[in-house]
């Protein structure tokens, strides 16, 4: 692990979630920010796939899905900077013809992406179909990773999921809460309380780990890394991370204004201004 | 005029169910998915021969939704089965994100649909399946008439790379198609040839139809040219086309509402190919359905043999003036 090129491209995935949400004048970059360290833990230093040669099936690889589909500015930017496309396509994010779709889809053919979703509480389904299609493949070693939305876990079909995968012991399966505390009429608190959700991913016999530091990179590796130690046991295992949205920019962070709000020009600039300087590259502005 | 036998009565359902332990054993890539329904579909002879290939999901239609397109990810035919108005209505929002527009190849089997489900009533009778699911882009939509026409479309969607909805009912019904049929899908089955009216009709109405065209002949001379409809989307329209232009007047037969279902179809392809003759639609007339017994329930809503006779009486009128 080459913590300094971790913490790089952590500063370059938020300054290509800041260009891309400002040049669309739309999307999602709260959440985005939130969720860079986990990205960039989870395509740098977890998951072994192929990026040069891109199948549905994936086989022989680990499989991500991300079900809270908007955050799709960090999910675009890890995965172009991770080779699945050229970085200078990042440019048009939510423009007409466009592979970058508002929310991720596979109907234009983006490598790295295998099903759509902005339509919340499905991919938890989808992950776990995907978990027993690798037993029945055989390929034990690979493991199938999945991102939710803490209030995303207010829909039914989360639960149904969470329900069947403890019962039927799918330990080739590791969910990850980014657990913000935000939603989008407020706090997860005021618009539904969650509860103890480790406690309820228990009593649903999973094994939940709990990071409250989720972005500080190192420490999600970490507990990624434990997760993965935790598969093979007969139990799904669950990460509740603890993250900040709108982490990196101080006018942005823990505030749910920003969760599907775009900075405009001087926005942009400040929330740049505010970012360690990398030695990557900006892609580059379509005309 | 041909004539079609009832080879006995036989549940579309079972025909089902027995091709699918057919696949079972043809191919490995077949999985199956049920929501506590097992029996009601057949499923368990598949689910005793192939246990690792069988996923008794519970009453959770959406997770069972999702999980098949996860499983279609690894390269396997999913099989999802449950009753129609759970496996559409219940979760449309899931077929249309996780299977239509991320065009995944699962096969979402529907049983139960329509009026013909009988006793239990309007919750369970599915009668806007067809709409919903043809509203889906790139959904190819099934509606099967007898056993052996679902043995034989469930065997044909398994070679098919694509979503598919197929529907088929619950009880026994004239078992009157070929045991060794081909089936292709999106091609209409010309079963009756006839020069008055066109009957363009699907699943359980076929056989209702059959009835009708026979009466029709014996006690007025009357020709009907009956089209067996099974793909309802893509619909054949050169079939439909063909006979119109001969007929002149055509009446559809559904086991759906008016609204949304086949014989909104074929009057879109009516209009749109200028094809302007009389159309006359047997389905339900945009009312929810009752408990009752099937036969019963069809002469009720208006769709059953005789409700074709009287429809074509009147439609043969318009077509003279």
């Amino acid at each position: 692990m080459n913590l300094h090129y971790l913490k790089d491209l952590c500063s370059q995935v938020r300054r290509d979630i800041l260009r891309m949400v400002n040049d669309a004048k739309s999307g999602h970059p709260g959440g985005s920010l939130g969720c860079t360290e986990y990205f960039v833990a989870l395509y740098q230093e977890i998951m072994h796939y192929n990026p040069k040669i891109f199948t549905m099936d994936g086989e022989g690889e680990d499989l991500f899905f991300l079900s809270n589909g908007h955050i799709s500015p960090v999910y675009y930017s890890i995965l172009a900077r991770s080779g699945f496309f050229p970085i200078k396509e990042l440019s048009t994010f939510r423009k007409l013809n466009s592979r970058l779709q508002g929310h991720p889809s596979v109907h234009r053919g983006l490598p790295g992406i295998r099903i759509s979703s902005g339509s919340l509480g499905q991919g938890m389904s989808v992950a776990v179909g995907a978990a027993l299609s690798k037993k029945l493949n055989k390929e034990f070693h690979n493991i199938i990773y999945s991102l939710h939305g803490d209030g995303e876990l207010n829909e039914g079909q989360i639960w149904e999921s969470v329900l069947y995968a403890g019962a039927r012991n799918i330990d080739n399966y590791i969910a990850t809460i980014d657990y913000n505390g935000q939603q989008i009429d407020g706090t997860t608190d005021e618009v539904l309380p969650l509860g103890n959700l480790k406690k309820k991913f228990e009593s649903f016999d999973w094994k939940v780990l709990e990071e409250l530091e989720g972005n500080n990179i190192e420490k999600v590796i970490d507990v990624l890394k434990k997760a993965k130690n935790e598969t093979g046991k007969g139990k799904p295992v669950l990460i509740i991370l603890y993250t900040q949205m709108g982490y990196g920019v101080d006018f942005m962070v823990g505030n749910n204004a920003w969760h599907g709000k775009y900075p405009n020009q001087e926005e942009l600039e400040r929330a740049l201004s505010q970012l360690p300087k990398t030695t990557f590259v900006d892609y580059p502005l379509s005309d | 005029m041909k004539q079609y036998e009832n080879k006995g009565l036989k549940e579309t359902r079972a025909g089902f169910g027995q091709a699918l332990t057919f696949l079972g054993k043809k191919n490995k890539r077949v999985v199956a998915l049920c929501a506590d329904l097992t029996s009601s579909l057949f499923m368990n002879q598949f689910s005793k021969e192939f246990p690792e290939r069988f996923f008794q999901i519970g009453i959770a239609e959406a997770n069972m939704i999702g999980i098949a397109a996860g499983l279609s990810i690894g390269k396997y035919i999913p099989f999802a089965g449950t009753f129609a108005n759970f496996a559409t209505s219940r979760v449309y929002d899931q077929i249309r994100q996780s299977i239509a527009y991320s065009y995944k190849n699962v096969k979402i089997c529907a049983s139960h649909s329509g009026l013909t489900l009988g006793e239990d009533g309007a919750t369970h009778q599915s009668l806007e399946d067809i709409g919903m699911m043809k509203m889906l882009p790139g959904m190819t939509v099934i509606n099967t008439c007898d056993y052996n026409q679902t043995y034989a479309a469930t065997l044909a969607i398994a070679h098919y790379l694509g979503p598919v909805y197929l529907r088929f009912g619950r009880p026994a019904v004239a078992n009157f198609t070929d045991e060794n049929q081909m089936f292709e899908i999106g091609k209409a089955v010309l079963l009756t040839e006839g020069k008055d009216v066109t009957i363009v009709c699907t699943g359980h109405l076929v056989w209702e139809a059959l009835e009708a065209s026979k009466i029709l002949y014996r006690e007025e001379g009357i020709e009907c040219e009956v089209i067996n409809i099974h793909t309802i989307k893509p619909l054949d329209e050169t079939s439909i086309l063909k006979s119109v232009n001969k007929t002149k007047c055509v009446l559809t037969a559904e086991e759906h509402n008016y609204w949304g279902g086949l014989g909104e179809s074929v009057a879109r392809i009516l209009t749109t190919k200028k094809c302007y003759v009389p159309q006359s639609l047997v389905a339900v007339n945009d009312v929810f359905g009752e408990s009752g017994k099937p036969m019963e329930l069809l002469k009720k809503y208006n769709i059953d043999c005789n409700s074709i006779i009287n429809r074509i009486q009147i439609l043969l009128k318009k077509k003279k003036n």
